[in-house]
């Protein structure tokens, strides 16, 4: 308790020293957010200044990011591989020593009505990422969770059929490459690694912004190809251990 | 023109990590980590407002209006997909624990060999 206490009031005096020496929210005094804000629509032709920053200011960065994103999904499936000495079993959901709940056709129905909505809203968020709020990574999220929809509207064996796992591990491979890809393009065509060499397009559009529509595409399918196949590895050791 | 979204940051950080050090269920250490983490979006936010400005949406904006610090916004991202990769990969560690030693309790795991 002694120990605690000591620790909780040394905290709260490195915090409150430290905090004090910050200025006040409200009173940005930073150069950077301003010669971004500055720069990003009459050099790059997009209006989102925060895409713009991931894909292509700090686009570096991002590219180790999508890569955090890929090595973890690829350590989320080394832990969950299914291991030699566990007996098989079969993959039904329910809880153990009691009879399967049937899905009802209210989450049925509206599971199926969202799954196109889902789709496509997922979509729109991933290709408009340089114009308004978005990108890869938000849009990739949306998207995973289309086939979250299919587990909600049916057994899991049907999910597992309508969701190919060679399709989603293409899927992810394709997008992590990809964006390493348009990196050395951009060195195959004479510049620097990652910059913006493609026509910038006219500001508005979903084309504007040189590599950047391009990367955010690459991305999306990074980050849905991941977080399905980690929901997939997730769902089956699930559903395993309750057949235990 | 505040100190609030700071003490927010910081009380957030001190939350989570009273859960962690007070936990008795890894899935729940799991939660407060995450909590912890997102003392540091509030803290990137705080630090890029400026008060009265603009989201950096150039889009039914002109250019010049005065806006918020994207390039915070842009680390916030980062954040956000750092938490998601070291949720993930904590918590298929907690499901190989519970398979290998049944129990999800970080004191009762006595029996955890090098």
């Amino acid at each position: 308790m002694t120990l605690f206490l000591g620790s909780a009031v040394a905290l709260a005096i490195l915090l409150a020293c430290s905090f004090a020496a910050l200025p006040p929210t409200g009173d940005y005094r930073g150069p950077y957010g301003d010669l971004v804000n500055a720069v990003t629509v009459p050099e790059r032709n997009v209006t989102d200044t925060v895409t713009a920053v991931n894909f292509d200011i700090r686009g570096f960065d991002t590219l180790g990011e999508e890569f955090i994103l890929f090595v973890s999904v690829m350590g989320v499936l080394l832990l969950l591989r299914p291991q030699g000495n566990e007996p098989r079993r079969r993959h039904e959901d329910r809880e153990q020593g009691r009879p399967a709940v049937p899905i009802s056709d209210a989450v049925r129905v509206t599971a199926l009505l969202l799954l196109p909505v889902v789709v496509l809203f997922g979509i729109y968020v991933v290709t408009h990422g340089q114009l308004t709020p978005g990108g890869g990574f938000q849009g990739g999220v949306i998207l995973a969770t289309a086939p979250l929809f299919l587990y909600l509207a049916g057994e899991f064996g049907n999910f597992r059929k309508a969701v190919p796992r060679t399709l989603v591990h293409i899927a992810e491979a394709v997008g992590g490459g990809g964006y390493a890809a348009i990196g050395l393009a951009c060195l195959g065509a004479g510049a620097a690694f990652l910059q913006n060499v493609l026509p910038l397009g006219s500001k508005g559009t979903i084309l504007s912004g040189g590599t950047i529509p391009l990367i955010n595409a690459s991305v999306g399918l990074e980050v849905t190809g991941g977080l399905v196949l980690g929901l997939m590895v997730y769902l089956e050791e699930t559903l395993e251990l309750k057949e235990e | 023109m505040s100190y609030l979204p700071y003490a927010v940051a910081a009380w957030l950080f001190v939350v989570g990590l009273y859960g962690i050090v007070t936990s008795r269920n890894m899935v729940h250490l799991v939660i407060c980590l995450a909590v912890l983490q997102s003392s540091t979006y509030v803290l990137l936010l705080a630090i890029g407002y400026r008060t009265g400005a603009a989201a950096p949406i150039f889009a039914d904006i002109p250019v010049g209006t005065p806006a918020v610090d994207p390039v915070v916004q842009a680390l916030m991202l980062t954040d956000i997909v750092v938490e998601v990769a070291v949720v993930a990969l904590i918590l298929a560690l907690v499901v190989q624990v519970h398979k290998r030693h049944g129990v999800i309790d970080p004191d009762k795991l006595r029996d955890l060999k090098g």
